[in-house]
Order: structure tokens, then sequence, then C-alpha cells
């Protein structure tokens, strides 16, 4: 195992850790004011200190993580969930208009710049993290097409798919029990990779205010808030912004190097 | 043909150019000039430039007493002097009003402002079509004559005490029927600028009018920036892009500005209430004693310190604290979760109350309603956040009258009569509060008006019409040189005549 692996399946994990057990713990209830003790630095009592409400930094962070996690990972699923179908069917029937139609609706999914969208959808359908989610998975469905795609088309000119069409299989069951399982390992790189764009493109959109709403803590939201009071309580914009560059460069991390290990040519290399 | 006498030609029209230089360079460098040019910021910019068909508070900020005048104007304490009318007398009954005008007032593109004008600028604004943001101000005139063109007679249908302050308004300034067919893009006045360019989502730009009929402002030119970013707004004012921001938008800045020798900090009052608005229609706020439990649930210091870092009046009714008249009655809505929770339950409502509560943009909204939230929640009321621009919010709860509770600063100074609009979108019908406004509207002597002012901030507020938070303070920063500027709002304007540098 690589050393990237083992620090972004570290940092991953206490972020995702953090996540989980705000679910059932915080050291303070994350919505709670508590006006006359605003903007305390950390300290013993608040370990990230407090924000301008006197809320408890660390209680919003671990709850933040929760709602990028969230977002992010439906986000990345119905990515997946549509992405892959449609690139194992445009592999399947490669050169035919349905292969035409689903690379070419791609090709103008990824034509438009991906935030500018979100922020045109969670305009029109309200700002919150449910169309959050819908406005960045959309965005990850053509990525997964292309890159099922991609690597599906290879497979089918291999000899043991060929067996298989001679025993009599149908396109879709060779797709579903040949190809899929020999396209996860890529799937699951890129997913890592796109799950920490996901939590990039959630803290944009809470960022100008899109994303969670209040009192739901989202990262980019406390950074919005932090704005003006960088320059005397700069620990209200430094810990969110911390906790997005850990929590991305983790996932990075993870993802490098799960390439790594599951690429089967450059584990026989190292063997 | 090239001759040499060209050349020496050329060299004697250097060398006398070079002289005048020398001796210009000399002048201006003996001589001291005091700064006569200002960039004042602002956060909204206005949608156009005609103050007579728009509520913008915007742009009365760029045009009040500095383009447009009216017969009468504001001046920064909040009293009331004369403007165009030089003077004016009122019949015994309180029904007519003669007006004197000055002489000799033009407008700036050189027609002549008389009585015509006058009766031209009050007959636009009171008729049946027009786009006047505020036309219960004129509601109460019956005719305007011109008795010659330096007088002009209006008959009020009754006594209204408020008339010379309604018409000090933005709403009511003179315009001219030669030049108003393009006055929302060049508007022509008669004031002491005149308007110069508008870059637009940048800056406009206004002159000193050279022929203004009254005292010669200290100011050649000045220009309106618009900021509305806060972090921008502070990046600016701190690089000294700008030398005046009329009402800075992060109170939480204002401590650095303090202390900062380069700047003053001006802490003032606006006329803006800012209410927790609620919708008097819309189950469950239709019964007063959700209402109650509403405003016993809402503890208003800790929104003054939360959201706006200290700066704020409570307020226990829909006046100005400053205003002579004003009565306190925050007692009556006195924080009291326990006594709100006891109230819902009483109300039936003891498994608490869903609700929507719209936050339009401004920072005392945003996080005024984040604080309005939490505190709701305790006593049981689940209000949902909605934050919603401008544009939106005015559609839906201003028109629409679709929400449930909205956080909202009423800018307009004296606008209690507000409540007497039943359609008004928070929906307050009340036969006894309309019938005190009317009563009001005819009195005229000045200790029954305070008396029947008192009696209507009680009605209102026994009512529980709204959630009443706090006066919005008014948070000017500039440059330490900068004289002149008012404290207060008690108008939306930046009344540029009074202002100079120090040298």
């Amino acid at each position: 195992m690589s050393r990237s692996l083992i620090l972004g399946a570290f940092l991953s994990s206490l972020v995702l850790l953090a996540a989980l057990v705000s679910f059932v713990w915080t050291p303070y209830d994350y919505a709670a004011l508590n006006i006359p003790d605003k903007l305390q630095p950390p300290s013993a009592q608040h370990w990230f200190g407090t924000d301008h409400f006197g809320r408890d930094m660390f209680s919003m962070i671990m709850v933040g993580a929760r709602t990028s996690i969230a977002v992010a990972l439906v986000a990345v699923g119905i990515g997946m969930a549509l992405g892959v179908p449609l690139g194992l069917a445009a592999a399947a029937r490669k050169g035919s208009w349905l292969d035409e139609l689903i690379m070419r609706g791609n090709d103008l999914v990824f034509a438009f710049p991906s935030l500018v969208i979100a922020i045109l959808i969670t305009a029109v359908l309200g700002a919150g993290a449910i169309n959050a989610i819908i406005a960045i998975g959309i965005f990850n469905i053509p990525v997964f097409a292309r890159i099922t795609r991609g690597a599906a088309l290879s497979l089918w000119e291999s000899e043991f798919i060929l067996a298989a069409r001679v025993s009599g299989k149908g396109a879709a069951r060779i797709s579903a029990e040949h190809i899929l399982p020999n396209v996860a390992n890529l799937l699951i790189v890129q997913g890592t990779i796109q799950f920490s764009l996901g939590i990039l493109a959630e803290a944009g959109l809470s960022y100008v205010g899109l994303g969670a709403q209040p009192p739901t803590p989202s990262w980019g939201r406390m950074l919005a808030d932090a704005q003006t009071m960088f320059s005397f309580a700069p620990h209200l914009a430094l810990i969110p912004g911390l906790a997005i560059i850990v929590t991305v460069l983790g996932l990075n991390l993870l993802g490098d190097g799960l390439r790594d290990w599951l690429d089967p040519r450059i584990r026989v290399a190292r063997a | 043909m090239f001759q040499w006498g060209d050349i020496y030609m050329t060299k004697q029209t250097f060398r006398s150019f070079a002289s005048v230089l020398a001796v210009s360079a000399s002048l201006f460098g003996t001589q001291v000039f005091a700064k006569s040019d200002i960039t004042i910021a602002m956060q909204l910019e206005p949608p156009h430039l005609d103050p007579t068909s728009a509520a913008a508070q915007a742009i009365d900020s760029v045009v009040y007493t500095n383009i447009f005048e009216g017969l009468t104007r504001f001046m920064g304490d909040g009293s009331v002097v004369p403007g165009l009318a030089e003077s004016w007398e009122i019949s015994d009954d309180g029904t007519v009003y003669t007006f004197k005008l000055h002489d000799g007032v033009t407008f700036h593109d050189g027609t002549t402002m008389d009585a015509e004008d006058v009766k031209f600028s009050l007959d636009r604004a009171r008729s049946e079509d027009s786009a006047n943001a505020q036309k219960a101000l004129f509601a109460g005139i019956e005719s305007i004559e011109v008795v010659d063109p330096l007088t002009v007679k209006v008959t009020l249908s009754e006594p209204n005490g408020n008339f010379l302050f309604n018409l000090a308004w933005g709403d009511a300034v003179i315009v001219a029927p030669e030049s108003i067919e393009n006055i929302k893009t060049n508007p022509v006045g008669t004031g002491a600028f005149t308007f110069g360019e508008w870059v637009q989502g940048d800056s406009i730009t206004l002159n000193r009018n050279p022929d203004y009929w009254g005292n010669q402002p200290a100011l050649e030119t000045a220009t309106f920036k618009f900021i509305s970013d806060p972090t921008a707004a502070f990046a600016a004012m701190m690089a000294e892009d700008i030398d005046v921001f009329d009402n800075f938008p992060a109170p939480e800045n204002l401590p650095q500005f303090e202390a900062d020798p380069r700047f003053q900090v001006l802490v003032g009052s606006t006329e803006g209430e800012t209410i927790l608005s609620t919708n008097n229609k819309m189950p469950p706020f239709d019964d007063i004693q959700v209402r109650q439990a509403l405003a016993h649930a809402i503890d208003r210091q800790a929104i003054i310190d939360g959201a706006m870092f200290g700066y704020g009046t409570p307020i226990g009714t829909h006046f100005a604290p400053h205003n002579p008249a004003y009565v306190d009655l925050t007692g009556k809505s006195a924080y009291d979760p326990k006594k709100a929770a006891q109230m819902l339950a009483d109300a039936g409502y003891a498994d608490g109350i869903q609700t929507t509560l719209h936050l339009p943009p401004p920072s005392y909204a945003r996080r005024g309603g984040e604080i309005v939230a939490a505190q709701l929640a305790e006593v049981g009321i689940t209000a949902e956040i909605i934050n919603v621009e401008w544009a939106q919010w005015l559609e839906t709860v201003f028109k629409g009258k679709d929400f449930g509770l909205t956080i909202v600063s009423h800018t307009e100074p004296m606008d209690i009569g507000i409540y007497a609009r039943p359609d008004y979108y928070f929906q307050y019908d009340s036969t006894d509060f309309q019938a005190l406004m009317d009563t009001l509207n005819s009195t005229t002597d000045p200790e029954e008006r305070t008396r029947l002012l008192g009696e209507a901030q009680r009605l209102i507020s026994t009512d529980y019409v709204n959630g009443y938070l706090f006066q919005l303070a008014k948070l000017g920063v500039a440059k330490a040189g900068v004289q002149g500027l008012w404290k207060n709002a008690p108008t939306a304007a930046i009344d540029l005549t009074q202002i100079s540098w120090s040298e």
C-alpha cells in the first residue's frame, strides 16, 4: 500500500468519523445560540472557538461534515446510478443511434460550466440541500457515462467477451455480468475523485447561499459568514476552510492511492 | 514643403508652451486648494433616478436635495424647513396653504421654476394614474391653484397637521413638464447639483450647479459608488478608495474604523423600524394569543448584539425612539419564553407551530432571522428560513402575501399609517386603528397629535400586530476630514450641500 493511500484513508475516515459521531454526540448543541459568548478563540471549553452567535464551532464543523458528505455522496450516487448504465448501453451498441444520443447528450452537459448551472438550478428550484444534490448529481452523470463507455469498449474486443457472446448471452447480460465487474475499480477511483469535487461544489453552493439552509451548518456558509470578520476573528474562516482542505486532500490522496493499488498492471510491476 | 523656418517656429512654439507650463506649475505649487470632490459609497444602486415614481430608497439617497427639491425639506436633525417655498400662510381652519415661492429659481435646463411647475408636480403625483409610491401623502389635496407665478394656493379637503412634513418627502419634489419625459435617466431639477454621468453598475456623478438659487455648496463634484458586498465595502474603505460610506453594511467592522485615526464613525438612527412582520390573516397568526406568544419569545437584546453587534435601539411598537411622541412599550412584549410557551399551549398549539421566515439580503434580516428562528424554536415554533433576494421578497411577501413571518426594516419616516391599510402585506385590519388615523390626520393641535400618536402606538402594540425588534442604526463611516454629514437619517438622503473637507 502506498503512503498516499494510507494518508488519504486516514484523513477521509477522520472526516467520516466526525460526521458519524455527530449523529449521536457533539460537544454542544450546534444550533444553540449563546450571544454573550460570541467570537471566542479556540480554548479548552470550545476547541475550535465560537462563531458570531456564540455557537460552538467544533460542533458545527462536525455537523457540517455530515452535510457535506451527505450532499456529495448522494450526488455521486445519482451520477453513478444513471451514468454507468448509460455508458454500458452506449458501449454495447457502439456506433448506433443510441450511442450517439447518449454521448452527444454527455457532451451537451459537459459543455455547460457546472457550478454556474448548479447555481441556476438551485436558484430556480429554490435553495436547499436537496436541490444542491440534484444540481451536483446531474453533472456527475456524464463523467461516469464516459468513463464506463471508454473502458467497456476495449473490453468488448476481448476474447472472454467473445466467448460469452458465442455462448449466447445477450448484450445486457454481458454488460452486467462481465463488463461491469471489470470496470468497477475504475469507477471506485473516479467515484472518490467525484466525491471530493462534490464536497467542493457543495461548499461553493452554500457559500453563495444556495446550499443547506440555516440552522443546518455547512462549511461553505460558515466561510461566507466569516468573511467580514476575518480581520478580528480569523478562526471563523480558517477552521471551515481547513476542514474543506483536509477533506478534499484526503479524498484525492485516497483516490490516487486506490488507483495505484487496484490497477493490476501497476500491482504486477511492483511485485 | 520642408523649410528651416518651420523648425524654428516649432521650437519657438515649444518654448512658449514650456514657459506656460512652468508658470502654471508654480501657480499650483504655491496655492493650496481644499479638496472639492468626494466619493460616497452606498450599498444599493438606484433602479432609475425619478424619486416621484418609485419607493427605492437609493433614488432619494442620490437625488434628494442634491438634484431635486420640494416646497419644504428635511434637515439632518429631522426638522422640516422651507425649501423652494420661501414662506407660507395657513388659513385659520387649516385647509388652505398659500405658498410663496423663491424668485429666480431655474431648472438645470434653464427653464424657470414657477407656480405652474408646482401645480404640475403635485397634480402629477396625486393623479389617478400616478406611479407615485407614496400617494397617501397627497390624498388630502382638493385643489391646487396658481395665484401668480410665485404664489400657489393648495386647498385640502380637511385640515392635515402633517401636510408640510408630507411635502418634504422625496416623493413630493418639484419637477418640470419640459423635462419629465426623460426624468428616469436624465433628472433635471432645481438643486445645487446637476446630473453628470451614470455608469450602470458602478457609479453616478453629480456636478455643482453654478446657477443655483441658494448658497453655493463647497463640493464641485460628487461620485456615488455602488458597493453591495460587505467584504468589498470594508476593503474599499480601508484602501481609501472611497471617502464616505453612507450606511456601512457590516457593523462588526466598525470598531476597526473607530480605532483608526484615518476614519470617523457616525452612529446615528434611521427611521427604520426593524420588525418581525407577521401575516395577520394567515392561521395561526390570525389569533392574537399566538402573536403575543411570538412577541414574548423574542429576546431583542440578543438580536441587537448578535446581528448588529450592539448597534440599534429596542422598540416595542412601530415608532422611532428619537421622535418626541415615542412611547416605550418594550415592556409589553418583554422576553419571557415560559410565558410564550404557555400562551401557545393555551391557544391550542401545545404541539408547536410550523411556519416560514422569509429573509431579504441585508444582514439585519439574515443574521437577525437566524437568531429569531432559534429563539422561536425554544418555545415550539418551527420557522423554516427561506433566504430571498429583494425582487423575490417583493413578489412573494409584499405583493403575494404568501408568508408566515418575515424580517424587514420599514425605513419611511413616520409610517405608522401603514397599519391603517388593511391590504398592506401584514394585513392588519382594525377599524379602531383606521378611525384613530382619520382623527389624527384631521388634527393640527400638536399636543393632541402627540396624544393620538401615543394611542396609535399602544393600539398596535396591544394587538401584537408584528414582532417589534429594534430601530435600525445608521452606521456612517467617513474619512476624518469630511464635515457636514448627516448623522441620523430622518429620510433617505445624502445631503451634499452641507458636505465639505476640513483643511
